[in-house]
């Protein structure tokens, strides 16, 4: 991505630590970027405050592997300075007890979270459209959405207002708002960031990654967040390799182009974009080939009983007794549940509920939700196969560009469309990146590479050769 | 079973404690009935032998000893998004009649 104010982070935190740039200044930088770009209403709230005490405690002590480094986080991660609502009006006045384990990793290396990012409420979306509070606009046409649920922080690192931005990705929300806005965005392998202090969507294919400028700057930040955490059960030990100092070069890699994202449903701008990426890749050494998972097709379906019946679960605490809005003046208990949750929770957030209520509830679950995690494994099956024969796996992220606001909003089905090429990464468990990799009609369309689970590193460096390639 | 009658929206909406409109009964009932029918189509897939995946990760029953650990919190910051509180505890509506 060219021209920005920010310097590789790297970079930045070298400077800070030899004195050279002031945290406080970069703070104040953030700040008024953000405040410059208000009206694509990509942040919830500023931590000024916290924001500019944290940045003299760096100055003053001027250490880390990203000292001085402004972010952004998506408004479903526990932060200190500010409130935490998920975009959400039950959630609306709540200020976190603690803080998320990323944060804090972040936060020890020197890093400055100046502000919340506006996302679907409970992240629960592909627009941001979903937020109880407003929608972001996509940064190339301020009549488009910025994809989403990560849609504010993909907006705010393309609006140049912090050098990074943290995302959640539960069936594609880091990939395709990066896709649609262009920047960079990184799925890890699920379970290698802790997800302690982060809003919980769907449990089992829930993740956290950055979005950024460039794939190296991806590596840093997610060099500094991964690993094993107390705080949660479902972390698995990092890469005794690290995710920095990407090396290797494309020529001699195996790269197969999934046949079932290329073909109907496509764009056929955003298909010539993939189709020309495969070409520069082909020339500069990758060896590319064809992949067939014929269950892919299915993987949405697996996805839209999946999700919303975890959905439902996680979202049971908001039950209006220990957080969160609460109905005044109710006559019961039951009216005080039934009412804090049926007049705080937004339109999707029931939507899923009820869904999920439906494939789990006794003389469903056995036909939905059993079977859908029975496909599942036939999908994970088929990605096994697929990385016999190929070290990554390449496509789209989303079979269009940006839509239009307004778009997609009276038919929950069409934007649940949206997730069919990000949804079976998350089912799977694997990593998967999105890089710029040109236009449609002036609009970002993002280059999709997965790798097998746990293999990071390595769809890291394959990342960075790409961007090499694409520049 | 695909098309979902009032008394199925009512029904779920109560399993899930939730108040909905008459506008929103309506509504749902349509979606839902759409999005029902769209995931219908895992009902033809072959999966014969094939076992059910509840996570990814391998890892299984990661234990941790049963020891308090302060964290340093202070109990009236705990408080301050609780919506009714009576001395240190919640408030919650009477639960047995």
């Amino acid at each position: 991505m060219a021209d920005s104010q920010w310097l590789p982070i790297a970079d930045i935190a070298a400077k800070v630590q030899s004195g050279e740039l002031k945290a406080v200044d970069l703070v104040e930088q953030a700040l008024k970027t953000i405040s410059d770009k208000k009206e694509y209403d990509a942040i919830i709230a500023t931590l000024d405050e916290r924001a500019r005490e944290r940045a003299k405690a760096v100055d003053a002590e001027p250490k880390g592997r990203l000292a001085g480094v402004p972010f952004i986080a998506k408004d479903n991660f526990l932060v200190f300075g500010a409130e935490t609502t998920a975009a959400s009006n039950i959630l609306k006045g709540f200020n976190a007890p603690y803080q998320a384990t990323a944060i804090e990793k972040l936060e020890a290396e020197g890093a400055i979270c100046v502000a919340k990012a506006n996302l679907d409420a409970f992240a629960h979306g592909g627009s941001t459209e979903n937020s109880d509070f407003f929608t972001t606009k996509n940064p190339h046409d301020t009549t488009r959405v910025p994809g989403g649920s990560s849609g504010g922080s993909a907006a705010a690192v393309v609006l140049d207002m912090a050098p990074f931005a943290l995302g959640t990705d539960t069936g594609g929300s880091i990939r395709q708002p990066a896709s649609f806005s262009g920047a960079v965005g990184y799925k890890p392998t699920y379970g290698l960031v802790s997800r302690s202090g982060v809003v919980a969507m769907a449990s089992s294919t829930d993740v956290i990654g950055p979005l950024t400028r460039t794939v190296a700057d991806a590596a840093l930040v997610l060099d500094v967040m991964a690993g094993r955490d107390d705080m949660d059960g479902t972390t698995i030990e990092r890469d005794v390799a690290g995710y920095i100092g990407l090396s290797g070069e494309l020529k001699g890699k195996k790269i197969g182009v999934i046949k079932e994202y290329m073909g109907d449903g496509l764009d056929p701008g955003v298909k010539l974009v993939i189709e020309a990426t495969a070409e520069k890749l082909k020339a500069a050494g990758a060896e590319l080939v064809e992949v067939s998972l014929p269950s892919l097709p299915m993987a949405l379906a697996v996805y839209y009983i999946i999700c919303p019946a975890e959905v439902s679960s996680n979202l049971g605490r908001y039950d209006g007794q220990r957080f969160g809005y609460s109905k005044p003046d109710a006559k019961d208990l039951d009216d005080s549940y039934m009412g804090s949750r049926g007049i705080g929770f937004g339109k999707e957030a029931k939507r899923r509920i009820m869904i999920g209520t439906y494939v789990l509830s006794s003389g469903y679950y056995d036909a939905y939700y059993k079977k859908a995690q029975i496909v599942r494994t036939k999908l994970i099956n088929e990605f096994n196969e697929a990385f016999q024969k190929v070290d990554f796996l390449l496509g789209p992220v989303a079979p269009t560009p940006a839509f239009k606001i307004g778009q997609n909003v009276n038919d929950p089905l069409q934007m649940y469309l949206s997730d069919v090429m990000t949804v079976a990464v998350n089912l799977t468990g694997i990593p998967a990146i999105s890089v710029p990799a040109g236009t449609t009609d002036n609009l970002p369309v993002g280059l999709q590479l997965m790798a097998p689970q746990k293999a990071d590193r390595a769809l890291l460096e394959l990342a960075r050769q790409a961007e090499g390639v694409l520049a | 079973m695909s098309k979902l009658s009032r008394d199925d929206i009512l029904k779920l909406a109560r399993l899930a404690r939730l108040d909905l409109s008459e506008a929103e009964i309506e509504e749902y009932g349509q979606e839902l009935s759409a999005i029902l029918q769209y995931v219908e189509q895992l009902q033809s897939v072959g999966v014969d032998g094939l076992q059910p995946t509840n996570q990814v990760t391998g890892l299984t029953n990661v234990m941790r000893e049963d020891e308090v650990q302060d964290y340093g919190y202070d109990v009236t910051d705990l408080q301050k998004n609780v919506p009714a509180v009576q001395d240190a505890h919640i408030k919650v509506k009477r639960m047995l009649g």
